[in-house]
């Protein structure tokens, strides 16, 4: 039998960005903070992989999050509470390591990548290591996971693009004046669009604060057997899925891996538009 | 009466033109009439060498015997008791290194055709016979399967008819393994594997997809969930690359992801989503099945040339001979002697050539194969605009490292006990390129009838 995952909570958190929460004892069970599942929304569906945004091992519950992007991702929102899932498989990758003894973090979400970021914040915070939380998004509108995140850390400092909401700039600037203003970080973790993550880990290199991020390359299995996900880390190529999906930021390729991402971007559309009718027929079969 | 003609029967095929635009089977198979004809060339010798050249040691002249009579139910039988996947590897086996290199006719003419038999009378049972044999009674047993491709598949079978309560765990959505991601449906149609999957399933086996051991759950777990033993034939693993500059531009594949994407994902059908490169020239590096099947995919799926480049000389080549011919008849191109020095940047970060050198054979190396030396100053520029790595695996580290107990060679394999396919943890069984890296599947085939064999020993304290 497939694993198929039973959503028992659909929420949407702004117009594009949609949060499920899925039956999946075994996964929650497991799951840490860094590491992600694949799914298959039906038969002729692809496998994308996403990272675990949260887990609850009492209800055998994990939670993700994700941006309608592509055609996987919006037939993945056309399903509701009680639909199912076809194939749910985790929980893969390498968790995120903390070294022992770190002091204080700061966590940097971009977009909907405050979605992967809010479960490092909620594991480091439940340690009892200090966490301040810079979350940034384009505009008030897409503002998400404000209260989850004020719940699990020391400082939540938002930014908006266009300043219509929390402070206006960049989550670089913002993150530049809190070490300036005195902070000391043990460790940053940015987690969004890879462009932030470049800037992010450009910031913090001449103060030699260690950054962590975590990288979403095009993957298929997700256990290291197809080598779609490779990366370039330190000049050596490295599998997302397996020695990943966190690396050493200072280290990674942004530029390569911004590539690699738009390998399928005009095909995909392509497809997409090929294929609105999909989203009815899904829609109708349920 | 025994037929005299010293040439094997040919199998009829698709043309090559039309097949090279389809993912139909290539092979066409006997009729009736040929398999007899066929099998009558078979001399029923009393000390048949053919058994032994067989991983899985099928009754040979026995099975064709009952062909020869044209009573093709007790033929497949026969093959049936000694191997649970005969329309696998009718199609995929390299005879002519295993049976049929012992055939007596072999001596003064071509050896009866054995891969051809065995192939034609497990399609005709599935054609014309629809019951299934009876569900064995359970034993109460229970053992754990991990992977569902030839080596899971044929210990997860042998131990379902001895009333084990088996369990196969497979990471993809799918079963069958490297027989479904990776041999593509021109060679072994996909309706074939699952027909033979749900051969197994009909003995009691149960499967779950969507589960990778190691991750999902650990062989601790197994144990404490009270499987008595664990068969691992989990595959070969990561692909290699060659480590050249450009090895990350797009449209460089290794050809284990070119072949999921096809294969698994059904990528060449316009009704699936999963999205695949199509290539106007290609480049496959390296020499082996998986080599000529990538290259094969990719001039179905339109490209205008592929090439197979491979760095020795056709003598040299690991994939059959077959399998050469059948890509030769199909227009792919032989770029032999040399080998990949730097992949090109097109400007837009994807490939816009490939550089390669000249290679002349030196003296043979520790595998006995002439050496490939380099001839300096001969680079020259392939235009390609997609390349396809098929270099081999080395073992996926999964499963190990999560298993405390179970030790690997230096390669990282696992280490059994030859006998009985036991790791050094015991109850822990593997077999198939899990122990032996990337070999073939009726070894997997063997080694996981072994490894049942010895299960069924140990926990049954009995003889099969």
């Amino acid at each position: 039998m497939a694993r198929l995952a039973t959503i028992v909570r659909r929420e949407a958190l702004n117009s594009t960005v949609t949060l499920m929460e899925v039956d999946a004892p075994l996964i929650a069970k497991k799951a840490l903070p860094g590491q992600f599942i694949i799914l298959r929304v039906d038969e002729q569906g692809e496998r994308i992989p996403l990272t675990i945004s949260d887990y609850d091992r009492k209800k055998g519950t994990v939670t993700i999050i994700f941006q309608k992007v592509g055609l996987t991702t919006n037939l993945l929102d056309g399903l509701g509470r009680g639909d199912h899932i076809l194939d749910f498989v985790g929980p893969l990758g390498t968790p995120t390591e903390i070294p022992e003894g770190t002091g204080k973090v700061a966590v940097i979400g971009g977009g909907v990548g405050c979605a992967i970021a809010f479960p490092q914040a909620k594991a480091l915070h439940n340690a009892g290591i200090p966490v301040d939380v810079i979350a940034g998004f384009r505009s008030k509108d897409i503002v998400i996971l404000e209260d989850e995140f004020r719940k699990n850390c020391d400082h939540l400092y938002l930014t908006t693009d266009d300043g219509s909401y929390g402070e206006k700039g960049l989550v670089t600037n913002k993150l530049k004046a809190l070490i300036d203003g005195g902070n000391e970080y043990d460790l940053v973790i940015a987690i969004g669009p890879i462009i932030m993550m470049k800037f992010v880990c450009k910031t913090t290199e001449p103060y030699g604060i260690k950054t962590i991020v975590s990288l979403n390359p095009i993957m298929i299995d997700g256990t290291g057997m197809c080598g779609g996900c490779r990366v370039s880390v330190g000049g050596h190529v490295k599998f997302a899925c397996v020695d990943g999906p966190d690396f050493d930021g200072h280290q990674v390729d942004f530029d390569e891996l911004i590539r690699r991402n738009a390998a399928y971007k005009g095909r995909e559309k392509e497809v997409f538009k090929d294929h609105i009718c999909r989203l009815q027929q899904l829609k109708d079969r349920m | 009466m025994i037929n005299q003609n010293p040439k094997k029967l040919p199998m009829p095929e698709q043309d090559p033109q039309i097949r090279s635009h389809n993912f139909n089977e290539v092979a066409l198979g006997y009729t009736d009439k040929m398999a007899v004809e066929e099998a009558s060339r078979c001399l029923g010798c009393k000390k048949p060498a053919c058994v032994d050249g067989c991983p899985v040691n099928i009754h040979i002249p026995a099975f064709i015997a009952k062909v020869a009579a044209g009573d093709f139910k007790a033929a497949y039988e026969i093959i049936a008791q000694t191997n649970s996947l005969p329309a696998v590897s009718g199609r995929v086996c390299p005879q002519e290194s295993q049976c049929e290199s012992r055939c007596i006719r072999g001596i003064k003419g071509e050896p009866v055709a054995i891969g051809r038999l065995e192939r034609f009378v497990a399609d005709w049972y599935r054609v014309h016979i629809e019951r299934r044999p009876p569900r064995p009674v359970s034993n109460g047993i229970k053992v754990a399967v991990v992977g569902s491709g030839p080596a899971g598949l044929s210990c997860g079978g042998d131990l379902s008819k001895l009333g084990y309560d088996v369990s196969i765990f497979e990471a993809f959505h799918t079963p069958g393994g490297v027989l479904v991601y990776g041999i593509p449906q021109f060679r072994l149609p996909k309706e074939i594997v699952r027909h033979e999957v749900d051969g197994i399933l009909a003995l009691g086996a149960e499967l779950d997809t969507d589960t990778v051991v190691g991750k999902t759950i650990t062989i601790d777990e197994l144990f404490e969930q009270g499987f008595r033993a664990v068969f691992v034939g989990s595959g070969a693993g990561l692909p290699m690359f060659m480590h050249i500059p450009g090895e990350t531009l797009c449209g460089v594949y290794s050809a284990n992801e070119y072949l999921t994407r096809v294969n698994l994902m059904k990528a060449y059908r316009e009704e699936y989503d999963t999205p695949i490169q199509h290539s106007r020239s290609v480049a496959v590096v390296g020499g082996g099945n998986v080599a000529m099947d990538a290259a094969r995919c990719a001039k179905r799926l339109g490209a205008e040339h592929v090439y197979i480049v491979y760095r020795r000389s056709e003598a040299e080549m690991p994939a059959r001979q077959e399998e050469i011919h059948h890509a030769r008849e199909e227009g792919i191109e032989f770029h032999l002697l040399n080998n990949p020095t730097r992949i090109l940047d097109n400007g837009e970060g994807s490939v816009g050539g490939m550089e390669c050198l000249c290679m002349e054979l030196g003296a043979p190396d520790a595998s006995g194969r002439r050496r490939p030396v380099e001839v300096p100053g001969s680079e020259f520029i392939l235009d390609v605009d997609t390349v396809i790595m098929s270099l081999g695996t080395t073992p996926n580290p999964l499963i190990r490292s999560t298993t405390p107990g179970l030790d690997t060679d230096r390669k990282g394999c696992l280490i059994v006990h030859e006998d009985t396919m036991e790791t050094t943890r015991s109850g822990v069984y593997a077999g198939g390129d899990a122990v032996t890296g990337a070999a073939t599947v009726i070894l997997a085939m063997g080694a996981g009838k072994k490894a049942a064999a010895a299960i069924h020993r140990t926990l049954s304290g009995s003889e099969l």
